[in-house]
Formats: C-alpha cells, sequence, structure tokens
C-alpha cells in the first residue's frame, strides 16, 4: 500500500469520520445565510431610518468660478447632506493623464417650486466652506414638498403683518399652524365623509329610479344639505389661504405659503439632541399613522399597512380551513395509491406556479366569473358599475389563499402523521369513531403543525404583489376596508398594499431619487409586519406546543 | 350516533355483573378462527373458550400471533389494510362479526390497554372520560363520578385527586400506565383486554398493575398478552401458549406450569427457547 492511499484512510477513519468536513459544511451553510439575511435587514434599516431623523442643514459655498447646479443658487448650495461618493472619472485628459476621481456631494436642497429640482451635485473639490447657518428653517408643506428658508413675516387675515424680528411671531405663527391643520381635518372630514355619505345616498336614490314624489323630496333634501356642506368646505378653504406665511429662500427669492399648506416646520439648526430624538419619534408615528400625499411621496403610509394587515389577515383565515379540511382527506380518508400520489405531486407543485399566473386566474375567475355572477344577482342595479365585479381586497386574499394553500396542506399532513399511532389505537379502543378521533385527538395534536404551515404561507402572502396587481391593489385608496360606515368590513373596496406601494415609489414616481428613503422605509415597514404577524402565530405554536407535547406519547 | 345505535346492541350484550360470581366458562368463544395478513397466514385454526370474570393470559415467543388474536378481540386489527380472516369469535353469545353490531359499539365493551401507555395530550380528567365524551355523555355529574370511580378502580385516586385538570404528560409511566386502565375502564366494558400492559414499567410499577389486575377480575373477564412467566404465573387463571400462530396448550396456569402436556411448552416456559 502507497503512503498516500495510507494517508487517505488514516484521514477518513479519522477527520472524515467524526464528520467533521460537514459539520463545517453546514455550519458555513448556516453562517452564508444568517450574513445575507442580517445584511438586508441592516441595508434596509441603515437606509430606512434616517428617513425620520431631522439632519442638519448645511450651506456649501462655492469657489468663485464654478458654476451652481442650483438655477438661481447664486454661489451657494444650502440644503440636506444626503451623501458623499466617490465619482471615477475615466477619462484622460488633454496631457494623456488619467483624471482624478473625485469626492461627489449629493444635497437635498428642497424649495422644489423655485429651483425645480430636488437634489443638487456638486464636487467637494468645488467647495470653499461649508457653514450652518443657525436660524434656517425647514418648512413641509402640502405641495412641493419641504422648503428651506428664512421666515420674513406671518400676513394675517386682517392685513396686519407681524415681522419675523417680532417678539409674539412664534407664537402667532405656531397658533395659525395648530388652526390650519384642525381646519385641515374638517375639511377632510366634510369632503370625504360626509358628502361621501351624500353622494352614496344620492347614488342610491337615483339608481332605484322611483320617480314618486318621496324620493324626489329626498333627493331635493339630500342635494340641500350638500350644498350647505360644500359651501362649507369652500369657506373652510377660503380661511386656509387668507393668512400666509413669508420667507425667502436661502438665495434671496421671496416666497408666500398660504397657512393651509403649511404642515409643519422646525428649525434643524437649533434642535437639540433630545428634541431631536423626540421629533424622530414623532416624524416615524406620523409616517405609521398618516395618508399618503403628493402621489404618495410624502406623508405616511397608513392605508398600505392597513391594506396588507387585513388582506393577510382574511387570507389567512381563508388558507387555514381549506388547506386543513383538504389535508384530512388526503391523509386520513382517501385511499392511499397511485392517484393519491399523483395529487400530491400536483399539489406540491402548485407551490412552484408563478404567482402572477395566480393572479391571471383570479381575475378570471374569482373577479370576472365569481364576482360578476354576485353583481348579477345581488347588485344588479349599480350595473354596469361593478361591485364584487372588480378587484378588492377580498379577492386578492382569496388568490393569495389559493397560492399558499399547498403550503398549509404539506405542512398539515406531516403534523397529522406526526401524531403517534398509539394515541389513535386508544381513542378508538375507547369506541371513539375515525372522525372522533380526527376531532378530538388528531387535529388538536397537529395544530402546532398546522400553525407552522400558516406562519409560511402569511410570509410569502403577506410580501406578494404581482398577482395582487391584478386582483385589486390600487397606488391610492379612497377608503379603507374597515370603517365606521355600514356594514363596516367592505370586502369589495380596493387596497393599498406594503409591497406594491415600495414598486410605486421607486419605479413609478416621477422623483424615484427623492422617493428612495420612503423606499426603504416601506420596507422596513413591511418587514415589521410580517414579524409580527409571524410572531404571534409562532407564540401561539409555542403555547400549543407545551400543551400537547412534553410526555412520552 | 353512537348514543342512538348503541342501545340496540346493549340488548346483544345483557349486563352481568351482578349475578353469581361463576361466570360462563364460554364467555369469549373463538371458533376455528384463522387471521391472514394479506397472503401471510398469522392465526392457524384456533378454538378456545375464555371464561368470563377470570383472567387469562397468552404467552408465547414473539410473533406467535398472541398479540394478533387479542387485538381481534375487539377488531383493532381492522386498521390494517388488506387482513382477512375465516371462523369466528363469539362474545357473550353473539359474533362479533355479526352486521348487526357496530365495531364502535363492540369496543365500548370491550375495553384495551396497550403496550405503551398512550395517555391522549389533555388534562387527567378528560383522558378519563373519553370514552363517555365520544359517546354523548357531557352531563357533569355523571363524568365525576366516573372519574372518581374509574381512577379509585386503577389505583391512582389518591394520587392524582388534587390535579385532576393538569396535564396527563405530568404524570410518571406507571402513573400514566394506571391513567389508561382507568380510561379503558370507565365505560364500564365487559371484557379488558391487556397487551403487555407491564413491559414498560418498573418493577414496582409493575407491581401496582398486577394488583390492579387481580381487583379487577372481579368485575372484568381479563385477557393479558405478557412475555413473563412470573407474570403469568401470578396473576392468571388460565393460561394459553401460542407457538407459530397457533394455540400448543391451553389450560389451568397451575397446570401449564406444574405440569404441561406439550413438550413445546415445557420448553418454553422453562427457558429452553423464545
Amino acid at each position: 500500500m502507497s503512503d498516500a492511499r495510507k494517508g487517505n484512510l488514516e484521514f477518513q477513519r479519522t477527520y472524515a469520520a467524526k464528520g467533521e468536513p460537514f459539520v463545517w459544511l453546514t455550519a458555513m451553510g448556516l453562517a452564508v445565510g444568517l450574513i445575507m439575511v442580517v445584511g438586508l435587514l441592516g441595508i434596509i434599516i441603515s437606509n430606512g431610518l434616517p428617513v425620520f431623523w431631522p439632519s442638519r442643514v448645511s450651506e456649501f459655498q462655492l469657489k468663485p468660478d464654478i458654476s451652481n447646479p442650483v438655477p438661481q443658487g447664486g454661489d451657494k448650495i444650502v440644503g440636506e447632506l444626503v451623501q458623499k461618493r466617490m465619482k471615477r472619472i475615466p477619462v484622460l485628459n488633454e496631457k494623456g493623464i488619467k483624471k482624478a476621481d473625485q469626492t461627489e456631494l449629493q444635497v437635498f436642497v428642497g424649495n422644489k417650486d423655485t429651483y425645480g429640482l430636488n437634489f443638487a451635485f456638486a464636487n467637494q473639490g468645488d467647495i470653499a466652506a461649508v457653514t450652518e447657518p443657525k436660524d434656517i428653517y425647514r418648512i413641509e408643506r402640502l405641495e412641493y414638498g419641504i422648503a428651506f428658508g428664512y421666515p420674513k413675516s406671518v400676513k394675517l387675515a386682517n392685513g396686519q403683518s407681524v415681522p419675523s424680528t417680532d417678539a409674539t411671531f412664534h407664537e402667532v405663527l405656531a397658533q395659525l399652524c395648530a388652526e390650519a391643520t384642525a381646519r385641515r381635518h374638517e375639511i377632510e372630514n366634510i369632503e370625504k365623509h360626509e358628502i361621501g355619505q351624500i353622494n352614496k345616498q344620492l347614488n342610491d336614490l337615483r339608481i332605484s329610479q322611483k320617480s314618486d314624489s318621496q324620493s324626489s323630496e329626498k333627493i331635493s333634501a339630500l342635494d340641500a344639505q350638500y350644498k350647505t356642506l360644500a359651501t362649507k368646505a369652500s369657506e373652510l378653504r377660503a380661511t386656509q389661504a387668507a393668512s400666509s406665511f413669508q420667507y425667502t429662500t436661502p438665495t434671496g427669492v421671496d416666497r408666500s405659503l398660504a397657512i393651509g399648506e403649511l404642515v409643519s416646520y422646525t428649525q434643524p439648526n437649533r434642535l437639540s439632541t433630545w428634541e431631536r430624538i423626540v421629533l424622530f419619534a414623532r416624524n416615524f408615528l406620523n409616517f405609521l399613522w398618516e395618508n399618503p400625499r403628493e402621489a404618495n411621496t410624502e406623508g405616511g403610509i397608513f392605508p398600505a399597512i392597513f391594506g396588507t394587515f387585513a388582506m393577510t389577515l382574511l387570507m389567512s383565515v381563508a388558507v387555514v380551513p381549506f388547506g386543513v379540511i383538504a389535508a384530512i382527506y388526503l391523509r386520513e380518508y382517501a385511499k392511499q395509491g397511485f392517484f393519491l400520489q399523483c395529487v400530491r405531486i400536483a399539489v406540491n407543485n402548485l407551490a412552484g406556479v408563478p404567482s402572477i399566473v395566480f393572479g391571471v386566474f383570479g381575475l378570471g375567475f374569482f373577479v370576472y366569473f365569481v364576482g360578476g355572477s354576485i353583481d348579477q344577482l345581488f347588485f344588479g342595479k349599480y350595473l354596469p358599475t361593478p361591485t364584487f365585479g372588480t378587484g378588492g381586497v377580498f379577492w386578492a386574499a382569496l388568490t393569495l389563499a389559493l397560492m399558499t394553500v399547498p403550503v398549509v396542506i404539506v405542512s398539515t399532513e406531516e403534523a397529522m402523521a406526526a401524531v403517534p399511532r398509539g394515541i389513535r389505537e386508544g381513542s378508538l379502543s375507547c369506541g371513539a369513531s375515525k372522525w372522533q378521533t380526527i376531532q378530538r385527538i388528531v387535529l388538536p395534536a397537529s395544530l402546532p403543525g398546522i400553525l407552522t404551515g400558516l406562519v409560511l404561507a402569511m410570509a410569502r402572502g403577506a410580501g406578494e404583489v404581482a398577482p395582487l396587481m391584478l386582483v385589486g391593489v390600487v397606488k391610492l385608496a379612497p377608503s379603507l376596508p374597515l370603517d365606521g360606515d355600514f356594514p363596516f368590513a367592505h370586502l369589495e373596496r380596493k387596497f393599498m398594499h406594503l409591497g406594491f406601494h415600495i414598486y410605486d415609489l421607486g419605479f413609478q414616481s416621477p422623483d424615484s431619487e427623492a422617493a428612495k428613503p420612503m423606499v426603504f422605509a416601506t420596507a422596513l415597514l413591511l418587514i415589521l409586519l410580517v414579524i409580527t404577524l409571524n410572531l404571534a402565530a409562532i407564540l401561539t405554536r409555542e403555547k400549543l406546543r407545551k400543551k400537547y407535547a412534553g410526555g412520552a406519547f | 350516533m353512537p348514543a342512538v345505535l348503541s342501545e340496540p346492541v346493549r340488548s346483544h350484550f345483557p349486563t352481568t355483573v351482578n349475578t353469581s360470581t361463576a361466570g360462563r366458562p364460554d364467555f369469549i368463544s373463538i371458533q376455528n378462527f384463522s387471521f391472514f395478513y394479506g397472503a401471510k397466514q398469522a392465526l392457524f385454526d384456533i378454538s378456545m373458550d375464555i371464561p368470563e370474570r377470570q383472567v387469562t393470559a397468552f404467552i408465547g415467543p414473539s410473533g406467535c400471533g398472541k398479540s394478533t388474536l387479542l387485538r381481534n378481540l375487539n377488531r383493532m386489527n381492522e386498521l390494517i389494510d388488506g387482513i382477512s380472516h375465516t371462523g369466528d369469535i363469539i362474545i357473550h353469545g353473539h359474533s362479533i362479526y355479526d352486521p348487526l353490531i357496530e365495531v364502535i359499539s363492540l369496543r365500548k365493551r370491550v375495553g384495551m390497554v396497550f403496550q405503551k401507555s398512550n395517555p391522549f395530550p389533555k388534562t387527567i380528567y378528560e383522558n378519563v372520560v373519553y370514552p363517555l365524551r365520544v359517546a354523548g355523555q357531557n352531563a357533569k355529574s355523571v363524568l365525576d363520578e366516573t372519574v372518581e370511580r374509574s381512577l379509585k378502580g386503577a389505583a391512582l385516586w389518591d394520587e392524582v385527586k388534587d390535579r385532576l385538570h393538569e396535564s396527563a404528560l405530568s404524570l410518571s409511566g406507571g402513573q400514566m400506565q394506571r391513567l389508561c386502565i382507568a380510561r379503558a375502564i370507565a365505560n364500564r366494558p365487559e371484557i379488558l383486554l391487556m397487551d403487555e400492559p407491564c413491559s414498560a414499567l418498573d418493577p414496582v410499577a409493575t407491581v401496582k398493575v398486577e394488583e390492579l389486575i387481580q381487583e379487577l377480575k372481579s368485575e372484568f373477564t381479563i385477557v393479558i398478552v405478557t412475555h413473563n412467566m412470573q407474570q403469568a404465573t401470578r396473576c392468571s387463571d388460565k393460561t394459553a401458549f401460542f407457538y407459530l400462530g397457533r394455540l400448543v396448550e391451553f389450560a389451568d396456569t397451575q397446570k401449564i406450569f406444574a405440569n404441561p402436556s406439550c413438550k413445546q411448552t415445557e420448553d418454553y416456559i422453562t427457558g429452553r427457547f423464545g
């Protein structure tokens, strides 16, 4: 025997026999997976959270002969520093030497109404000095996003003007701003809910097509109500525009902002650390609870969070009974054989069908066929306006339930197979029928497994976007699928979804550079939502496990 | 469903608990019984009469068919695909294969304790009342009375009476097996089948279960499968020795162990094979 073979044998006996290489291999597999997960989360968190942190505003003084990328900008760029990055220049200069790489600054300059752009890019080398203007204001507006500027005065409705040098200026501005916010909520309430309800009643009356005196009386009464409300709303709107906030942009352009357009303002360079933390928390909460503005690039994402949550919950409610019933038949009653094996393979392969195919199926079957039939049977008077015959949260939930049902079937079947034969026999020997045994012994013992299936189904369903685009997701839904109007749960309504929101912000918005932080923040929330839902299911499962395991079965 | 159907069935099996202590000698009558797993024959033409309210032990080496025969007495073997039988088993004058008798009502009359204790993952209380619950009995007074009677019958009452609503899985191995016995006798069956009930227990728990068997035989007809010769001598009145699917010898326990009439029996009980 040669030495090499001897060595090889030795190796196999000692090293490989213990399985040492495989321990390392498995550990490496886990490590790679963990690194990828942690890295992804890190990127999302580090890009998403700073959106809410009130950063400082700097003034970048440009060197004399440099042209300012900001129109009307004069010789300086004022704004928040977004990032510094290396700009490689693969070009030779006139002498044939490679041009030096440059550090480029990306600055958020705001004032889009004045400048026409949100971001300015400048080379580090072109900047002469950086200062932090102490008194600069960061003004959040309903339209055109953020403005930076120095306040000049507040013009009141009675024509009086309070200059910013006045001692009462801050008080007056804060009070005006609070009043404007209250009025804004009132207008929204009138236009969205009160007028919306009148419109709905009017619509119903017109559709019922009764031309008796009673209904025409009702219509005129409603019309009168509508007119009062509309007048009230337009009066409020006029008040919103009556007083205004006068400010100068850092480059000296005078601007006037109606007080109704002013959402909030801060002095970012005067904030203490504690104030910054409070502001960070407030920004985050506003992001959670507010409705989106400005084609979703501003404001909050509450409708998307709620839509995702409602859709995922509806999907779980649909997928669990369906999957469990199918699994019971497959495992307990169907005759095991070639045909059943084919059914199993088919079910498992359903999980591999591209999700967009499920979307097309949902559109054709649920929306057009089932929804269309429901409309014809129950909502005929509204036709041709569809009620259920168009995409909605219910059809989306059913489509995703169909997509995730294989996961639930497989995990339920596995859990039922793992119930020890002994306790089944014990139940049967007590005079229980097969169904009683399944219902009282097998199903409770399989509950942890069923919940595992649900966790997997929710994780997949909540993050899915492609099929939803066909069966009910919209960029902006006028109302939530759950509200105070009878019958409270409106399953036919279209809804917003975090996943679609990410797609829409990142790839469909007019200024994707400005929307980028929002994309990360939305992704962060989607992950948080999925984690929350899964944690709930996992905690329930652990509780059940403790209840059903532990002893010697 | 079971509550309604079990009534006419009860008349097939008149309860005889309070009649004379000397039971019928042919309470369970196995007649020319052969049993097949698919093409493989497991039992060959077995005929025997098991007496009422006595303990009958089945002994024999592994694979001799004693458990198969036991599991046929409550038709538990029917869970397996491809089984068939010839001959008949008569309990109290009625065939267990009579189409009038549903297998569920048969199992209510023939309780079973398994080799490995199999308490349900429920509370002690719910374990004991399970046979009543599946029969549709939900009256609390009846259930409470049953729990006390059965647990006392299984000599477990004093140990668990203060924690009836704790999980049955918190009990020790011996307690679990006695709980399974309590469950098996909860609905007052006439026959108690025990498939090596002590094989997974320590000697102390084994003694307890054996004492229990002696107490239970005043009320139930007990058939016990055991690998343990001493156990068969200690607690059975009659013993049947099986070998390779055939009933070799069936007689009073004393006679079988003192003076077996077959050479195979003698070899087995003296430990020369098996």
